[in-house]
């Protein structure tokens, strides 16, 4: 019998595919229905924020941050300030760095969320992404009660926080907790058990321990291949430290064992939040939730009525902007998909000198030739769940 | 922590002789400044060396200073998570000057490398695949240098006769502002409209 001729079968996967979570283009080599070579073009989402955040003052360049990863809109603000702190060598009060931590561990939870069920609805089901939702619906209001908005917040700032939060607000994250982790178990019992989800993750897309650091994998990426490494137990920053609470620690290093990873971080997350509230309720923990240096932090309303500083302060700040001391600094934050770093360069000037966004996303998706390789057609679509990728963020 | 890193900086410093120019610390950070062509040697040594352990690749991007003979930084920043510290590598380079990529070392490096091509045109020699990455196909200029203007060159639209997307230069209704907040009573480094009158 003569040989037949076979030659690979080049797709497109997406910029529109629903998979694809976002506008990501895939090119696929396929041998039958393995992929032989994936090249993923991005940048279809590609704003310029670098650029952009070089025309802007320190503080108007923090909305930007919003719009990097939109799942979890207030991490990503939290490295910026971080580094912009760091540089105008500041201390956040107490009371800011406690609301810093509550607001990360619920950009935490909606992350994860929204990840967790996606991913299911990528391996085929459907009731997930539902329930998942109603509790992302409620944590966004969560996030509109304390700043005014549901998604872009703009709400931890150089310095601190906007505002303080209102004693109702901490009633109800409160009260929401309990009733949240039945339905984390709830989403369990539909998925970790489950044959089908546990035939489209477990083994799919293993990471061995030495690539995962080698490619810059960070966050669940390296813990679901079993390195104890969390930025808030290894670095810590705010108020971390005082924090008790697990790092959840995968096996195998595949799609399934980052599943549990990330249940298991929900649960940790609320954990958090808990001892955040009780100690917000402290007495000695009352007190302002951002710096009170006047040539940084903008007044407040009231203080503009009664002091002529104030006002003065309120005009410059928001016309000139402040100076930050000129020098280079990384600074960076567990953000939920991994470490989310922000390297600032200021010149002494109102604006940034250069401020490159290092988003845990995009080394993530740099490595998709080298870990889909090998694997099926339809394992693609589970690989890039289980990478937790928004564009938002590996665009810039 | 500080003394380590210190120490550490001293550390490297002996060990790579030549190819460090020198060390700083700042702001608790260690910054390696090296010399361009041993960055090869520089990476590999850091990832492999019992006292160092940088194994974990974070990040790579360009900086342009317009000004300097070498008007580009590449920066790169390495952790080791064995020994919990951070580190940041720089090297100077310019538009013709090529930098030896580290992908061999660091495979992550790729796509940070291909961003600096595309956002700065930083050539890396020994790059398995340097495409531009995130700016349209076809995309002419480097957009992060700081000659390049915020507004851009072309602007795309979908034409409804052509029945597909067309490019065509930018067309501002007003022109692009620059907002210039700093204080003039600090000195500003342009002269103040009516200043040129006092001069003379």
């Amino acid at each position: 019998m003569a040989e037949a001729q076979v030659r690979n079968f080049n797709i497109n996967f997406g910029p529109q595919h629903p998979a694809a979570h976002g506008v990501l283009r895939l090119v696929l080599e396929l041998d039958g229905e393995v992929v032989e070579r994936c090249d993923p073009h991005v940048g279809l989402l590609h704003r310029g924020t670098e650029k952009l955040i070089e025309q802007k003052t320190y503080l108007q360049a923090v909305p930007y941050f919003d719009r990097l990863d939109y799942v979890a809109p207030m991490n990503q603000e939290h490295a910026f300030a971080l580094a912009v702190e760091k540089l105008l060598g500041i201390e956040v009060p107490r009371r800011g760095q406690l609301i810093r931590v509550l607001y990360s561990e619920i950009g935490r939870i909606l992350n994860h969320l929204l990840n967790i069920t996606t991913q299911a609805l990528d391996v085929g089901a459907l009731t997930p992404p539902l329930w998942g939702f109603e509790e992302r619906e409620k944590l966004m209001i969560f996030y509109e009660r304390a700043c005014g908005a549901r998604l872009h917040a703009a709400y931890v700032r150089p310095g601190g926080v906007h505002q303080d939060l209102p004693p109702e607000l901490l009633d109800d994250i409160e009260a929401w907790c309990d009733p949240f982790l039945s339905v984390v178990d709830d989403i369990e019992g539909l998925l970790t058990e489950n044959r089908i989800f546990k035939q489209r993750n477990v083994d799919i897309c293993n990471v061995a321990l030495d690539d995962a650091w080698e490619w810059g994998f960070s966050g669940v990426m390296v813990r679901g291949s079993g390195a104890k490494w969390d930025l808030r137990k290894s670095q810590p920053y705010e108020c971390y430290e005082e924090m008790d609470f697990d790092i959840a620690v995968g096996k195998n290093g595949d799609c399934y064992d980052r599943y549990l990873c990330r249940i298991e971080e929900m649960k940790q997350s609320v954990r958090i939040m808990r001892q955040c509230i009780d100690k917000l309720r402290l007495p000695e923990n009352q007190g302002p939730v951002s710096s009170t240096d006047g040539k940084i932090v903008p007044p407040k309303r009231n203080e503009m009525k009664q002091s002529m500083e104030a006002l003065i302060h309120h005009f410059k700040l928001y016309t000139e902007g402040y100076k930050v001391p000129e020098g280079e600094v990384y600074a960076s934050v567990e953000a939920p998909k991994g470490e989310f770093g922000v390297y600032l360069v200021s010149d002494g000037s109102n604006k940034p000198y250069r401020c490159k966004i290092r988003a845990p996303g995009f080394a993530h998706m740099s490595a998709m030739d080298f870990i889909s390789k090998g694997h099926m057609l339809a394992d693609v679509s589970a690989i890039i769940g289980t990478l937790d990728i928004v564009f938002g963020e590996v665009d810039r | 922590m500080d003394t380590t890193l210190a120490e550490l900086g001293e550390y490297i410093e002996a060990k790579l002789g030549d190819a460090v120019l020198s060390t700083d610390m700042a702001f608790g950070e260690l910054t390696i400044n090296i010399v361009r062509d041993e960055v090869v040697n520089v990476m590999r040594f850091l990832k492999e060396d019992s006292q160092c352990q940088f194994f974990s690749f974070i990040d790579a991007c360009g900086v342009d200073y317009p000004a300097r003979p070498e008007r580009f930084d590449v920066v790169y920043h390495l952790l080791s998570p064995t020994r919990n510290v951070r580190i940041r590598i720089k090297l100077t380079t310019d538009e013709k000057s090529t930098v030896k990529s580290i992908c061999e070392v660091f495979p992550g490096a790729d796509w940070f490398e291909r961003e600096a091509y595309d956002m700065y045109g930083i050539l890396f020699v020994g790059h398995p695949d340097l495409r531009r990455l995130l700016t349209d196909y076809g995309f002419e200029g480097y957009p992060l240098r700081k000659d390049f203007p915020v507004t851009g060159f072309v602007e795309v639209r979908y034409n409804e006769e052509l029945k597909r997307v067309v490019y065509e230069p930018v067309k501002l209704t007003q022109e692009f502002r620059n907002f210039d907040y700093l204080s003039p009573w600090e000195g500003t480094d342009y002269v103040l409209p009516g200043d040129e009158k006092a001069q003379s």
